[in-house]
């Protein structure tokens, strides 16, 4: 991790674009020294992992919670478009999609 | 370039991944309905539609139900296995991310193998099989066609946003030369087949419950190293899967032979043409940021309980095939045909209810297909298994015959009742009324003194010039063997 933990410019613009975020050559430059201290101080958790600390994605260890497979309470539609900007024949009106056939 | 000249001088390799919709009553991470149809976004809860703050919950059939996929494809089950996100942005996902599974897939590690039309086994290696939800639906407004180019906005409905699916993703699959096309669609084909015997879908090509991505790459022989692939994506019948591939390896093929670089990219298969156009590059889009899902703890399937749903598992369709085989004595050929006229289901239920095999097949494969043909109609809309159960044993019990048998089945075809119903009403039995038989060789014998005497003469075969005359009296009715003997016994021979 140490050695990638400085990001470049570059790398900031590309996840910006992925987020869809935009930001200016300033921002840009600042957000990769910021996010690269990040990454520095996260990356000394890799000094004192050991290979029988496994990794984990959860802090409570629990596994299989699940769900009876029996249908539940669901919205109207009148409640599912309630927050939408906008909406047209009982579905969410969203901008023109761009970029794929 | 032409698909022959294309193979003649490269190697295709095919990859297929597989999504099938799991028939589970509600979605996989809330307990709205599963189901196709009703008034747009009104089978939704707040975790259909990504509100914040709602917590999504794994429905526990639906690990079932991708248990007993992953077994029935020969898959290890993980003993843990965990969800993850794949980011992105679309409007048909609420959350700007899909829940899916990433580096620890549910199953892993199988194969399946696959009938060609002509019986021969390909084994396909599956690399994987795992949980993930489906997208909602979009339907772009303002374009000619419904296609995002001219659009001036799109629609969205969740409804089917966090139903519950299935990925299934092959291994290369290597050496099938030019037979790809075949053993993709074929490969599709038999997953359908497996689906539906497990019950764990409606498994309906036509109404998106299975859709196939397609990829396809050529080498220059099966010892270089793999080439740029495309995938093409949604390919939604066999017909389809079977002409992509095609196309694909034309396709391709023409580009390496004028020195360019097939690009690896996404396309989008059509059907009016066969032809496959280009979608988008594949580059940034692709960069999915997956992480473990945060809301979600780890699957861990019991091994106990994993050899339940193993020991539970029906018998799958390759299976059946070869016992079916054994019990009915049909050679490879027939069972094929069979099975290629998808006649296998009502023929077993024939022989269940009493037919012979050999009786089933015969009627099924026969006249009842040719019926349906003439009719545009599926064989099982012009007679059930029962009807031809019933024919099969008025025929074994002698009461028809092959010709007149084949005039009830159309009667039956026509919905005119039952076997039995139709033989009464249009008087189709064979003559057991010996009076009648009798009085129609009498009057044969009487009509033909010259066969007599040649008869008489120990000509037997002259007995042939007399049954035209007594069929026609009797209408086609009568029963040869009992005719023949009644002449035999009158001319004292």
């Amino acid at each position: 991790m140490s050695e990638k933990s400085a990001l470049t410019s570059a790398e900031v613009a590309h996840l910006a674009d992925l987020a869809r975020i935009a930001i200016s050559e300033e921002e840009l430059a600042r957000t990769a020294g910021d996010l690269s201290s990040i990454l520095a101080n996260v990356a000394r958790v890799a000094e004192v992992a050991t290979d029988e600390v496994p990794a984990t994605s959860h802090p409570i260890p629990l596994s299989n919670v699940m769900r009876e497979d029996v249908v539940g309470e669901t919205l109207t539609n009148e409640q599912a478009l309630s927050g939408a900007p906008q909406s047209e024949d009982a579905k969410f009106l969203v901008p023109q999609i761009l970029g794929e056939d | 370039m032409k698909y022959e000249d294309a193979i003649a001088k490269y190697d295709p390799v095919i990859g297929i991944e597989v999504h099938v919709e799991l028939g589970t009553a509600t979605k996989m991470f809330d307990a709205a309905p599963n189901t196709f149809g009703g008034g747009p976004n009104t089978n939704v809860t707040p975790v259909s539609l990504g509100l914040p703050g709602a917590l999504p919950a794994v429905n526990g059939k639906a690990v079932e139900y991708a248990v007993k996929i992953g077994l029935a494809l020969g898959c290890e089950i993980a003993e843990s296995c965990r969800f993850a996100r794949k980011n992105y942005f679309y409007p048909d996902v609420p959350k700007n991310f899909q829940t899916s599974q990433y580096d620890e897939p549910i199953a892993f590690d199988g194969s399946v193998e696959v009938e060609l039309a002509d019986g021969e086994i390909v084994t396909v290696p599956i690399e994987r099989a795992h949980m993930e939800e489906d997208a909602g639906k979009n339907t772009h407004v303002g374009g000619s066609d419904g296609r995002i180019h001219g659009a001036q906005h799109s629609l969205v409905d969740y409804n089917r946003a966090g139903v519950p699916l299935v990925e299934i993703v092959t291994h290369p699959i290597v050496g099938t030369g030019e037979r790809a096309p075949e053993v993709a669609s074929a490969y599709v084909r038999t997953l359908r087949d497996i689906f539906k015997a497990l019950d764990v879908s409606e498994a309906r090509m036509e109404q998106g419950n299975v859709r196939a991505d397609i990829n396809v790459s050529l080498r220059t022989s099966p010892e270089a190293p793999l080439g740029t692939r495309t995938e093409t994506k949604n390919v939604n019948s066999f017909r389809s899967i079977e002409r992509a591939v095609r196309f694909e390896i034309s396709r391709q093929a023409a580009i390496l032979e004028a020195g360019g670089s097939v690009l690896q990219e996404t396309r989008h298969f059509h059907e009016d043409t066969g032809e496959t156009s280009s979608g988008r590059v594949k580059s940034d889009a692709d960069d999915y940021r997956y992480f473990p899902e945060p809301d979600l703890v780890p699957v861990e399937p019991a091994r106990a309980w994993v050899e339940e749903i193993r020991s539970t598992l029906p018998e799958l369709p390759a299976q059946r095939r070869r016992r079916l085989l054994g019990e009915w004595g049909f050679s490879e050929l027939e069972m094929r045909d069979v099975i290629n006229a998808g006649l296998l289901d009502p023929i077993e239920e024939t022989v269940t209810l009493g037919a012979s095999p050999a009786a089933a097949r015969k009627w099924w494969t026969g006249e009842i297909a040719r019926l349906a043909k003439q009719d545009e109609a599926e064989p099982t809309q012009l007679a059930t298994p029962a009807q031809v159960a019933e024919l099969a044993g008025l025929v074994e019990a002698g009461k028809l015959n092959d010709k007149l048998a084949r005039k009830v089945l159309a009667g039956v075809a026509a919905g005119e009742g039952s076997p039995s119903d139709v033989m009464s009403a249009r008087g189709l039995e064979i003559v057991e009324d010996t009076g009648a038989l009798e009085a129609a060789v009498d009057q044969a014998l009487a009509d033909n003194p010259d066969v007599v005497e040649k008869i008489k003469g120990g000509k037997m075969q002259a007995i042939g010039a007399l049954m035209g005359p007594i069929m026609k009296a009797t209408r086609g009715q009568a029963d040869a063997g009992k005719a023949r003997e009644m002449i035999m016994a009158k001319i004292g021979g």
